[in-house]
Formats: C-alpha cells, structure tokens, sequence
C-alpha cells in the first residue's frame, strides 16, 4: 500500500473537519430550523416557473377583481389589478433572494478585500483604507444608496449595487481584525522566512483562516440585504417590470393603492411576513454557524 | 448594518485609546482631524455622486417626461452643467461655504430654505424617538445581561431582534392598519386647529403618536443588544466580586459599579448606529407623510430633484459626522480613567 500524497491527506483532513462542524452545527435545533426554511424557500423560488404560471403576473391578463378578499381561487386575495398575491409573493421570492445573495456576496468581497489588505499591509495603507471604512461605517447607508440608485438606471443591478457599495464596513473591520490575528501568528512568519511573497501568505495562509469568519458574517448580512431591498424598492427604486416584483416593490403598490385604509390585509401581510421568515431564517443559521466557527463563542 | 449583532468586542478593542503624555489633547485633536476629513469626503462625494457617474444628470432629471431640447438646454445652462468639471467642483465649494445648495429643481426655493424649513419636524421626531428608545433600550438591556439566560433575557432579546429586522416602513403600515381611524395618517398638525400654543401641541402630538411608535420599535434593538453585551463584558469583573464581597445589595452592585461602567462603550456605539435611526426617519417619514427631511428625500427621489437630493445627502451625511466626532469627544470627557491623567 502506498502513502496517500499531501494533497489527498490534506482533503481527508478537511472532509473529517467538515463532519465534525456539521455534527456540532446539526446539534443546534435553531440551526436547523433555518436551514431547512432556507431550503424550502430558495427551493419555492427556483421551482416558481414550474409550479406556476407567469403569465398570472401579466396585468392585462389578471382574472380577479380588484383586492379581493381570499378566496378558493386566490387563498391570499389579490391585488388592486387582480393578480394573486400568491402568485406576487411566490415571485417576490425570487428578486428578492437574487438581491440579498448577490448584494450580499458584493459587499463581503469589498469588506475582505479591504480588510485584508488594510491588515496584511499596515501603516499608510492600512491608515488610508481605514479611514475610508469608518467613513462608510459612519455615514448613512439608505441616503447613498438612494442617491445611488437615483443617479444610476432604475431596476435589480442598480439595487445590488446601491447595498453592495454601502454595507461592506462592518465585514471590512472584522476581516481586518481577524487577519492581524493570524498574521501575528509564528506559522506566518514561518512562511516569510520560507520566501512566500505577499500573494502566497494572503492566499495560503490567511485567506483560509479568515473565510470562517467571513461565512458568517454573510450568512448574517444576507437578512439586512433584504430588509435593504425592501427600503428601496418601497421608496420606489426598484424594478419597475410588474412582471419582476418583489416584497418591497409590493408593499409599495399595497401603499400606493391604499390597502391599509382599505383594510386589505392580504395584500400587507404576506410579503412582510415572507421578509420576517427569511431574515429570521438567515439569523438562525448565521446564529448556529457563528457557534461552530467562531473559536472565541466555542469556549464560553 | 448586520455588525449589530457581533459589535462589542471589535469596537472595545478600539475604544480605550492609548493614554499616553498629552494623550487627551492629541485625542481630541486626532478625532476632531478624522472629523474634517470625513466631511470633505461627504462633500467631495456629493458633487461627484451626482456629476460623474454614468446617466447624463440632465437626462436623469427629465426621465419620463416630455422635454424639449431647449429645455433641456436651458436646465444644464441654469445648473452650470455645461462648464468644465474642475470649475463646477469650484463654484460648489464656494456656494456651499457660503451655505448655499442651489436651487430646487421642483419646489422652486433654495435647497437651503427648504431644508431649514423641513429640520424642525426632523429634529422633534427622531429626538424624541430616539430618547425613549435609548431609555427603553438600556433598561431592556441591563435587565436581560444581569439575568442573562433568563426568559426575560430570551424573550426581550428575541422580540428586539425580530423588531430590528423588520422593515420599517412595514412596521408603520401595519401600526396604521391596526388603529385606522385612533391616529392621523399623515402629516404634522391639521390645518383647522385652533392657532394658539397649546391646541397646536395637542395636534402635534397626537400626530407623533404613530411615527414615535414605529421609530422607536426599529431603533431600541440596537441600544438593548450593545447595552447587553456591553454589561456581559464587565459581569466577569473583579470590581463587581469586590463590591458584592463588600455586602452590597444587588441592585447597587449593579447601579452603582455595573452600569456606569458598560455605559461608555455604549455611548460611542449608539453614535456610531445613527446612520441606521436616519435611515428608519426616512422610512417612517415616508409612511406617515411626516414633513421632515425624510420625506423631502423621499420627495427629491420621487421626481429627480437631482440639487434638492445632493443638498440632503450632504446635510445628513455631514450631521452624522459631526455627531460622531460629538460622541468621541464626549467619550473622553466621560472616561474617568482618562480625565484623571
């Protein structure tokens, strides 16, 4: 029998660690609640052509009359122009996932960048990077991001791109605090004196120590991304395709067609309780994986 | 935003400044530097935001609406579009040093006037907002870290954050929903109130029950959770067996030597976040017609007041700032352990 080579070690190492996270993880009942919300409701989102019918979505085809209370045929009623608002929350889902996830996955990228490079670095780069993070830290992220999405085409990139651009500080100081840990650490000195440049240690050694961290905090600001959404798309920067809705664009034509003084509740409650599941669903998970990869909360 | 839920040990790793010789002064001077700067960037930003970026300024302005080429001409004539960028940026500077913001697009009057005129009701909603929900937060969140694990702990902080992750403007849908009728929906007095002082406090009031509600419901989270984790910090102090070992009662234990202590932190913590109460003024202005700057935002978005939206992004972002370096200073005049040196 011949040794198994570094590579294959390293994987089988990796694959026991994964186990065992996921056992710990599997043991938090919170955890595994959100996940499995998670699963349904991306699962709901992706299947929504299959289990339905687009063609619901199209105003001039709409067949129910206006805001009707539910019914056999529309369980949540419909809205103003007769859709059912079923149909518009199952759709909702869609944009906004989209744009929690990749709003999200925008503003961790900056937030790592940044702060990898503000820690690996140090002195004038470090000292200007942070400074342009407590900036953003401090400044109000809605009012940039309406500006943004004012200045920019109105629709879903514009959206991502407003969230993303203003919601990456938080992960910058983390990332930041987490790689002066490691760096500080004697492997990576090790690996300097070894000869490994800039690129190696960043890639090598600190990257894979940080991206932990950096899971959970994206599993925890995928939620804000989508209350962000809901913010923007209800002050009217959002899609304006009837055929894309989303929660937020929703709640927006609920107010602007009066549900509330008409005391049309179907039309209020379900895309802000869908936006209530899903946040809490990502706060349960980030919650749980937070007590798997976060060493500091593992031993208090 | 999401940091809210893992924000203590970061930011008290920075809080305590090193004290060293003169430590107070270069402080200060550190800070209120730090404040400058930020404020040219707010400044520099603003103009660039709405100059620079893709979309032609004019074209966004006229956005689905007829317009004809003069028009058009006669806008980017009237706003300075057509002068070289450099010397645009220029005549911004000077014009905002002498607190000029342009004119509005839409209303027609300075951009200053119109946001003096909006300030008030601003600073009378979100202040008193903010001051229940500081108290309301606090108390929460000394409750809940004293008796940490507790049901009370469980369940104010579970319904903390489940408040804190709804949208705002959702929340005061509902709130309008549920009481339809009790409230006003919009708006800050009637117009057939009586003139004189007191049945015109009445009105106002009875007009800020709604958006106080729904403001402060958003915005307590954030106080409670950093005044929790802030509290569970020093629980394992020795200063607080001392005083229990002492024979203190448990409540001065806690009144006394606890909070005073997890209440620095939270100072500058609470600054920190206030970008987030703008934002919920924002929605809840929204909602309820509130006529204040959020709405005046709202506003300038809904019809592409490109001057109007460039004078409140300024002013809001810069009020932000100027409150920051505030709260920092503050801090240090607060900080025992650094007044005594």
């Amino acid at each position: 029998m011949t040794a198994p080579s570094p590579r294959a070690l390293a994987w089988r190492r990796r694959g026991a660690a994964f186990a065992a996270g996921w056992k710990q993880y599997a043991s938090q009942r919170a955890g595994l609640v959100g996940l499995g919300l998670l699963v349904l409701i991306v699962l709901l989102a992706v299947l929504a052509p299959y289990i339905s019918d687009q063609q619901g979505l199209d105003v001039t085809k709409a067949t129910g009359g206006r805001m009707e209370p539910p019914s056999g045929e529309f369980p949540l009623g419909t809205d103003r122009v007769g859709r059912s608002v079923l149909l518009l929350t199952l759709w909702g889902a869609r944009v906004s996932l989209l744009v929690g996830f990749v709003a999200t996955l925008l503003s961790i990228a900056i937030g790592t960048i940044i702060g990898i490079l503000a820690a690996h670095y140090g002195r004038w780069v470090s000292a200007g990077l942070m400074r342009v993070t407590d900036f953003f830290l401090v400044l109000p992220s809605l009012v940039l991001a309406i500006a943004l999405s004012t200045v920019l085409e109105r629709g879903v990139g514009t959206i991502i791109l407003a969230i993303g651009l203003t919601s990456w500080p938080s992960a910058a100081r983390l990332v930041r605090a987490q790689t002066l840990t490691i760096e500080a650490r004697p492997y990576i000195e090790r690996s300097k004196a070894l000869g490994g440049g800039h690129l190696h240690v960043i890639g090598k050694h600190v990257l894979p120590a940080v991206l932990p961290l950096v899971f959970v905090n994206t599993t925890l600001a995928v939620g804000s991304a989508i209350v962000a959404e809901s913010t923007l798309s209800f002050l009217g920067l959002g899609d304006p395709d009837p055929m894309r809705p989303s929660w937020g664009s929703m709640l927006r034509s609920a107010w602007l067609d009066s549900a509330v003084i008409a005391g049309a509740w179907w039309y209020l409650l379900p895309p802000g309780i869908a936006i209530g599941i899903v946040v809490l669903a990502f706060t349960m998970c980030g919650r749980a994986l937070e007590a798997v990869l976060n060493p500091r909360l593992r031993e208090g | 935003m999401s940091d809210i839920l893992t924000p203590t040990e970061d930011a008290l790793a920075e809080a305590p400044p090193p004290t060293r010789g003169g430590g107070a002064l270069r402080y200060v001077l550190t800070k209120i530097g730090g404040g400058l700067v930020s404020m040219a960037l707010v400044v520099v930003l603003g103009f660039l935001l709405f100059r620079v970026l893709p979309g032609d300024v004019i074209q966004t302005m006229f956005r689905g609406r007829p317009a004809s080429p003069e028009l058009m001409a006669e806008a980017e004539e009237r706003l300075g579009l057509n002068k070289p960028l450099f010397e645009q940026f220029l005549d911004y500077l000077w014009r905002l040093l002498h607190g000029d913001l342009g004119q509005s697009y839409v209303f027609n009057v300075p951009v200053t006037d119109k946001i003096l005129e909006r300030l008030g009701p601003t600073l009378l909603l979100v202040g008193v907002a903010t001051l229940i929900a500081v108290a309301l937060g606090l108390w929460l969140g000394t409750r809940s870290a004293w008796r940490r694990g507790s049901r009370f702990d469980r369940i104010s902080t579970g319904v903390a954050l489940a408040l804190w992750s709804t949208p705002t403007f959702w929340l005061g849908m509902l709130l309008l929903a549920a009481t339809s009728g009790l409230f006003p929906t919009a708006g800050i007095v009637y117009s057939d109130t009586a003139p004189d002082f007191l049945s015109q406090a009445l009105d106002v009031a009875h007009h800020m029950v709604l958006p106080t509600i729904t403001l402060v419901a958003v915005i307590y989270a954030q106080y409670q959770l950093v005044m929790r984790s802030s509290l569970l910090e020093e629980m394992g102090a020795d200063y607080l067996t001392t005083a229990r070992a002492k024979g203190l009662r448990d409540d001065l234990v806690r009144r006394r030597h606890a909070v005073p202590n997890a209440l620095l932190p939270t100072v500058t913590l609470v600054f920190l976040h206030l970008g987030f109460v703008i934002a919920g003024a924002v929605s809840v202005e929204t909602v309820f017609s509130w006529p204040g700057l959020g709405l005046l935002t709202y506003d300038a978005l809904r019809v592409r007041d490109l001057p109007l939206l460039q004078g409140t992004f300024v002013v809001l972002a810069g009020a932000v700032i100027l409150m920051n370096v505030l709260a920092d200073v503050l801090y240090r005049v607060l900080d025992p352990r650094v007044r005594a040196s």
